[in-house]
């Protein structure tokens, strides 16, 4: 077996110096019932390299690939084009096949990047600090509650109708349990919820996120201020970090926690995971953050270095007093952000966003002249709304039959709810060329 | 051939063995590295993209965005400072990295690869099941591996990591014991033992934490379980094999006791690599129990993540499973996500989307790769390593339990008494030997603890190396040259670092120098 260096002669040596007269001889503390006398059952014998590259190539072909088609999927996860720099520098064995950089003497690699992340998260947030990645958006939304308890002592919290349905489902699962009030503003398609006269003292925070799921854009500063009048902290979700060269982050308006899903710069689509949770917070609530932070200090020369730190809030030192229960986060996944933001820097990163609204208004213009399609959205970023006159589930697995994939019903968050049956979410990124558009105007004139 | 007296052969001068101070700072292989802002050519970038089709605005009523504040890089420039970076780390690729309960085993390349192909990692977790049959039969394939590996019925996939899947876990024990109305068990038993993502965990559903004390023999005793048991009680917390690198050899009696108390048995399987393919944790009497693909199954560590921890459930807990999961249905396979497609109570949803895709290929790909009979001998290396350390340090360091192990040896500091060089000490000297450390002060219930867990994938030669670095480095401790080990590391780009003034005063961001008129003033 090609991973295994051991022979047979080194096993029968290492065995001699142990004193054990076989390798089974050293499971002796488990019950012999539990003890298998042979390769379990029910799964085949080990293959070469070969083998395995064909037959998981035949599982792979069975799926419909973005890049293949046109392709207009959004709602929480973007198809944007990675520089193929981003790949290789992480896929070097010193990033890839490290770990938490718990020695920090042989983990400054990490530990720089990871002082970078946390700073350029900040930047695009507006915020005054990030932690070092949670595993996603929506986990980092539960966690913001959460946060958000331990600082104002108040377990209400209301989450905006425009709030990606994933991200409500994981803060109700994780806050419920504890008690939490968790109120759900209905579902808001056309981006005119005000949720200002739920604020009340008994409020934790409000959850709101910009552009919505359904593509809205607003100024949050007039929340904020409502929130903070009653003592309560508003926590803005972005779903879609590019929109942040574009339009003003949340941290100028007003939030007091950011939370992101980082996927769209530096990581691909991989069927919804791994993706990278962002985590950002105002200087004053950072011991009240939940997991790993990077900090700068300096070495036993005086030289600049970074260390893990305030990790009393963490459950290896805190155990069952701790902030977070997070260990393990999406080291990885903030690795190939920090990478492709690099390769953007401020022209890039604000002309990709510049780009990607370009290419949504393209589209919206496209699609107006279409029969039966409306749009609803007045501002947007580079994602909207469209109402068919159709059923958009069936619309969009008839495209799918014509090799378009043309977005994302929005029944398939509510399916329960008549009301959204025919809103179709559309997206446009700078992979979407005019073709592709054309494609998609074309399609849905002949199924509408 | 040499015409201009250009020397082959290095000058027979004494060489000095201080450091010399070089100009850069750099030393020659490892290069002094700024910061990325500290880099910035405002306007440079490192990615052309094409021209506006439109200079149309559509964004309501707000303005643009005025500035971001990130520094200006090309290509070349960004290539070059992650590749310094890089050469500030080890990784297994490296070096042995024996880092105690992280299983720290060499991942394999195919793997990368084939997350990479465009049918596994260009799909859209929210496309048409119709255009995503395959990623969904691969979901499938790699739970019947899980279930069949751990002889356990069912497996929730979405969680994101190992504590991630604790807490799939014991959410389902709650809701298990909510249906039977039986809310009021509110008592987790985690023994002084377990990692602190186990109280954590049980602290983050709700439930309160009561310690179980440590036996002298490094195993948790069935009276010590029993002693807690009551009617309020929830389920245990216990990890098998436990973090001392022990299998608990009254498992099945804790399990059974457990039952009969009416709690559930939750098992951390975070040292599941000591037994996969040799024990399934069913025949323990196990309710659920996490697997870390990044551990077991070789997904790479990635300096912190991601991971990926489903978690298997007997038929008691199998109902309450979170959304999504993947069944059969009639027209191929289909993914449930919502309540009102399933006969089933799942408790919720842990995070966005299906689980860690990328992570599923992987491992997929890994135990296809060694088949049943292949992971059955890779834990049975694992096991062999491990003893084999333990066994050649025995002498020399102190190994507070004696053998055998499962795949991790674990040694106490007594061996240093009197020496002045300290577990941290010890570690930092192995790092100038060219060695990861082991993890150190865990487990918490021996003073001191080196934790060391070679792998499987470690050679004999390697081993040999690793067990002679330790003896001699033991030997010298105890000969007196505490110097050595309160210096070291020496050979890294940074020495020791200051963790308690990181702390104090915490710099957790790049911020733009102050102007220098205000320098100049202070």
């Amino acid at each position: 077996m090609r991973y295994l260096p051991l022979t047979e002669a080194d096993r029968r040596e290492m065995l001699a110096s142990i004193g054990a007269p076989s390798v089974d001889a050293l499971f002796k503390d488990v019950p012999g019932h539990a003890r298998l006398p042979g390769p379990i059952e029910g799964l085949p014998m080990h293959m070469g390299e070969l083998q395995v590259e064909r037959e998981l190539s035949a599982l792979a072909a069975k799926n419909v690939p973005a890049g293949s088609v046109p392709f207009f999927l959004g709602a929480g996860a973007y198809r944007h084009h990675v520089p193929a720099s981003v790949d290789h520098m992480l896929l070097r064995g010193e990033f890839l096949t490290s770990y938490t950089p718990y020695q920090p003497e042989v983990s400054q690699g990490t530990l720089q990047y990871l002082f970078e992340f946390q700073t350029q998260v900040a930047l695009l947030t507006g915020m005054d600090v990030a932690n070092a990645s949670m595993y996603d958006g929506a986990t980092s939304c539960a966690e913001a509650v959460l946060m958000a308890n331990r600082i104002t002592r108040r377990t209400k919290a209301i989450l905006s109708g425009g709030l990606h349905p994933h991200y409500r489902d994981v803060t109700r699962t994780n806050a419920e349990v504890l008690g939490f009030d968790i109120r759900l503003a209905p579902v808001d398609p056309t981006g005119t919820e005000s949720l200002i006269a739920q604020i009340d003292e008994q409020t934790a925070c409000v959850v709101v996120q910009n552009p919505t799921l359904f593509g809205h854009v607003a100024d949050l500063t007039e929340l904020a201020a409502a929130c903070h009048a009653k003592g309560a902290l508003l926590v803005v979700a972005v779903t879609e970090v590019v929109s942040l060269g574009l339009i003003d982050p949340p941290g100028a308006m007003g939030a007091d926690i950011v939370v992101a899903e980082g996927q769209s710069i530096g990581n691909g689509l991989n069927f919804g995971g791994p993706y990278v949770g962002l985590f950002a917070t105002r200087e004053k609530f950072v011991r009240q953050m939940p997991g790993r932070l990077c900090g700068q200090t300096v070495d036993a020369d005086g030289k600049r270095g970074f260390v893990l730190t305030l990790s009393t809030r963490e459950q290896h030192i805190r155990r069952e007093k701790a902030t977070s229960n997070i260990c393990t986060n999406s080291g990885l996944c903030a690795l190939a952000f920090t990478i492709h933001l690099s390769l953007l820097g401020e022209a890039g990163f604000t002309g990709l966003s510049r780009l990607n609204h370009a290419k949504a208004v393209q589209l919206a213009g496209k699609l107006k002249g279409v029969p039966g399609v409306e749009i609803v959205n007045g501002g947007f970023f580079n994602e909207f709304t469209l109402r068919l006159k159709k059923n958009a589930s069936e619309v969009v697995n008839e495209l799918a039959r014509r090799k378009i994939l043309a977005g994302v019903p929005v029944s398939r968050f509510y399916p329960e709810d008549a009301s959204v049956a025919n809103l179709l979410l559309v997206a446009a990124t700078e992979t979407v060329t005019e073709a592709d558009m054309d494609a998609l105007a074309a399609g849905l004139k002949e199924v509408l | 051939m040499n015409t201009q007296g250009r020397k082959t052969t290095p000058d027979a001068v004494a060489s000095d063995a201080s450091p010399i101070a070089t100009f850069t700072g750099n030393r020659a292989l490892v290069h002094e590295e700024a910061l990325i802002f500290e880099m910035d050519n405002p306007g440079v970038t490192g990615v052309d993209l094409e021209a506006l089709p439109t200079s149309e605005l559509r964004l309501g009523k707000l303005k643009p965005r005025a500035s971001v504040g990130l520094p200006g890089l090309s290509e070349p420039q960004v290539v070059r400072h992650y590749t310094r970076l890089s050469q500030k780390n080890l990784g297994i690729d490296t070096t042995l990295y024996p880092l105690g309960s992280c299983t720290m085993k060499h991942n394999p390349r195919i793997n990368e690869k084939l997350a990479r192909l465009p049918g596994f990692g260009d799909i859209h977790p929210m496309q048409p099941e119709s255009t995503v049959q395959g990623a969904l039969e691969l979901i499938d394939r790699l739970a019947y591996w899980l279930k069949t590996l751990t002889g356990m019925p069912a497996v929730a996939m979405s969680p994101a990591a190992g504590a991630h899947g604790e807490l799939c876990g014991l959410l389902a024990i709650r809701s298990a014991l909510a249906a039977k109305g039986e809310a009021h068990r509110k008592r987790v038993l985690v023994p002084e033992s377990a990692h602190g993502t186990n109280p954590a965990t049980a602290a983050f559903c709700g439930f309160t934490v009561d310690p179980i004390p440590a036996e002298d023999n490094g195993r948790v005793s069935v009276e010590a379980v029993k002693a807690k048991l009551g009617p309020d009680v929830a389920c245990i917390m216990l990890t098998n094999p436990n973090t001392c690198g022990l299998f608990e050899p009254h498992v099945k009696e804790i399990a059974d006791a457990v039952h009969a108390a009416g709690g559930y048995f939750y098992c951390d399987g975070a040292n599941y690599n000591a037994i996969v393919g040799r024990v399934r944790p069913a025949d323990l009497g196990v309710d659920a129990m996490h697997i870390n693909l990044h551990k077991t199954f070789s997904t790479p560590h990635g300096g912190g993540g991601p991971g990926s921890g489903p978690v298997v459930l007997s038929e008691a807990l199998a109902p309450y499973a979170p959304l999504p999961f993947v069944v059969h249905g009639k027209d191929g396979f289909h993914l449930v996500e919502h309540y009102g497609e399933t006969e089933l109570k799942p408790f919720g949803r842990l995070k966005g989307f299906h689980g860690q895709m990328g992570m599923f290929v992987r491992a997929l790909a890994y135990m296809m790769s060694h088949g049943a009979d292949g992971l059955r001998q890779a834990s049975g290396d694992a096991v062999l390593n491990a003893n084999y350390v333990l066994a050649q340090l025995s002498d020399v360091m102190t190994a507070p339990f004696g053998g055998p192990c499962m795949h991790e040896a674990l040694f106490d500091d007594s061996f240093l008494k009197g020496t002045g060089v300290t577990t941290l000490d010890f570690a930092k000297a192995m790092i100038d030997e060219g060695f990861h450390p082991m993890t150190m002060y865990f487990p918490l219930v021996v003073h001191g603890a080196f934790l060391v867990e070679p792998t499987e994938t470690e050679s004999k030669q390697s081993l040999d190396q690793f067990v002679g670095t330790m003896r001699h480095l033991a030997e010298k401790a105890k000969a007196g040259d505490a110097a050595h080990f309160l210096a070291a590391p020496v050979y890294t780009p940074r020495r020791r670092l200051d963790e308690t003034a990181a702390a104090r005063k915490p710099v957790l961001r790049w911020t733009p120098p102050a102007p220098a008129h205000s320098q100049a003033a202070e």
